[in-house]
């Protein structure tokens, strides 16, 4: 069991967290100019003069990254509405301007939530838009940051457009941000937002984490964990974060409130400043850019335009094959939803069709048909197939396509008519008419080793081709008759 | 009249403007800032409830532009405007922590 698998990480204490995560929107040009949005390129070559922040340069808002915004906030059920930009003001080498366009007060999307696999909601406070900073690299002096010689900063990151979505501090566990995180990328990769990958620092989270004794209303005093670069980092962090403010409480500390940086080598948490030091942005609106004024018209022609959201693929599984939410889940993260539900209409066995995709199309359905997988079901169902051979079936229906009837067919699997079978099993009890005796009068035992020979025997003289069900209910009967 | 601001509060927009200040323009500027504030506090005076906020003294919204790649800057060119380079890149001071 991992060790962040219970939802209380401290026996008796409830951790409280909330994510604010940063994706760049997939644009062809950053949010102010058209210089490229462009991962790995050659440093300082996606840049201009606006990015480089040079004076005289004027901002002009990228019209594709407002639509990707737009589709965020309706993706996440917000209210989305006339916004300002701001300038959030700071001196750091990779924001060449020494402040950051973001939005503050007057936010695009506000108020709404998002739906994890198990069906409980999380809270989105906000989704609003700004523009990220360039690169900086840290050199010399063992390559920790504290120790670095000197930084060198690359511009092309700078201005990227990003959507910042600030989470509710709804969630319970390691388990319950991984879950959100999650979700929310399955969203942003579906709308077109994001490629979403958290590998190449085009999702990144911050992390709130707080502490309180198990029932207590009152939230505890908050540290904001960042430097998270996967999902595996985000829930030790979260774990570490939550003994470490424990600790501090049961020792008759107190927990201040603190921006903390997470070191995956050393699994742990660094103070990077307190409440203190936390910075004063001096936010004021950006005279530089007019408001932003979404008409209705625009905001329904994305509305109308938003594919099908992984929730709703959830519930339309789940509703189609009888299932909850989250046994509907895998086979939507593996895009096979379709499939299924095509495959349940056709009239398809629900439970074997999970099954079959949970257990044997892990690399995906390949040329298979909704009509083959339906067929495929009916044969396995109908006892025309063993399960072992359907599993057979399928694998070649997934490479070559075609149908089940005819690879079944193709691969010596012939249906074994229920005469064939008859013909064979009253052959062997007249050959072993002494275990035939002993299967029974016997007692339970022998009467288990005896059923395991006769199936045995029946399986070696059908090449493997008699239904498994078929054959004991079969001997049942002879041995009832 | 109250007073509006407070030397220490001018010492810390100061501070956060990365400016240095001596007690003698610390007191000037409290003097003066203390005046904008005097005159912007007018305002008050007026029956503002059916006005709506201004954001911006231009009657724009939505000025946009279409998502189209155009030229970029020179990196050598922009480079050579750097006090120092390596790799490629504009040399720093070591950042210490991370941005904001």
């Amino acid at each position: 069991m991992s060790d962040d698998a219970a939802t209380e990480i401290v026996p008796g204490w409830e951790t409280v967290i909330g994510l604010e995560v940063h994706a760049e929107l997939a644009t062809a040009t950053k949010l102010f100019c058209d210089a490229p949005n462009q991962f790995g390129g050659e440093p300082n070559t996606n840049i201009d003069p606006v990015s480089l922040g040079l004076p005289g340069s004027l901002p002009v808002l990228n019209e594709q990254a407002v639509e990707l915004a737009i589709r965020v906030g309706l993706a996440l059920h917000c209210r989305v509405q006339r916004s300002v930009f701001a300038r959030k003001n700071y001196f750091y080498p990779d924001m060449p301007k020494d402040f950051q366009i973001s939005q503050f007060d007057l936010p695009i999307n506000e108020e709404g939530w998002l739906e994890l696999a198990d069906g409980r909601q999380v809270g989105i406070e906000r989704a609003h838009l700004e523009e990220d900073t360039g690169k900086s690299t840290h050199v010399g002096g063992g390559g920790r940051i504290h120790e670095a010689g000197h930084s060198l900063v690359d511009y092309n990151r700078a201005g990227v457009p990003l959507i910042e979505i600030v989470g509710a501090p709804d969630l319970r566990s390691a388990e319950d941000a991984r879950a959100y995180v999650s979700e929310l990328r399955s969203i942003l990769v579906a709308i077109g937002a994001s490629d979403g990958k958290m590998e190449e620092g085009s999702m990144r989270v911050d992390c709130n984490v707080s502490v309180r004794p198990m029932g207590d209303p009152e939230l505890g005093t908050r540290c904001e964990v960042k430097n998270i670069n996967s999902l595996r980092s985000l829930g030790r962090a979260i774990v570490y974060e939550s003994r470490r403010q424990v600790d501090l409480i049961t020792s008759g500390d107190r927990v201040e409130q603190q921006t903390r940086h997470w070191n995956e080598d050393e699994g742990r948490t660094h103070k990077l400043r307190s409440k203190e030091e936390a910075y004063d942005y001096r936010y004021f609106p950006e005279p530089d850019l007019v408001p932003l004024d979404p008409s209705v018209e625009w905001i329904e022609s994305v509305r109308s335009a938003l594919p099908m959201l992984p929730r709703e693929r959830r519930h339309r599984l789940a509703d189609a094959a009888g299932v909850d939410t989250a046994t509907a889940s895998l086979t939507v993260e593996r895009g096979m939803d379709d499939l299924a539900v095509e495959a349940l209409a056709a009239g398809a066995d629900a439970g074997r069709v999970l099954v079959h995709i949970e257990n044997n199309l892990a690399d995906g359905s390949g040329l298979l048909t909704a009509a083959a997988f339906a067929s495929l079901v009916a044969m396995e169902v109908g006892g025309d197939l063993t399960a072992t051979q359907a599993k057979t079936v399928l694998a070649v229906l997934v490479v070559d396509g075609g149908e089940p009837a005819e690879v079944a067919a193709g691969m010596g699997f012939e249906a074994m008519d229920d005469g064939a079978l008859e013909a064979i099993v009253d052959g062997l009890i007249a050959e072993y008419d002494e275990d035939w005796a002993a299967f029974t009068s016997g007692d339970d035992k022998e009467r288990k080793k005896k059923s395991g020979f006769f199936v045995g025997q029946i399986m070696k003289a059908t090449n493997g081709q008699a239904d498994g069900r078929a054959v004991n209910e079969l001997l049942a009967r002879r041995a009832n008759g | 009249m109250t007073e509006r601001i407070s030397r220490s509060d001018v010492a810390h927009v100061a501070n956060l403007a990365h400016l240095s200040l001596t007690d003698d323009e610390l007191e000037a500027f409290t003097g003066q800032l203390a005046d904008v504030l005097d005159h912007a506090a007018d305002l008050e005076a007026l029956d503002l409830d059916d006005v709506e906020p201004m954001i911006h003294p231009l009657p724009l919204r939505n000025v946009l532009r279409p998502d189209v790649v155009g030229a970029t800057s020179d990196r050598s060119e922009v480079l050579a405007c750097a006090p120092s380079v390596e790799d490629e890149q504009f040399r720093v001071p070591p950042v210490l922590g991370e941005a904001p």
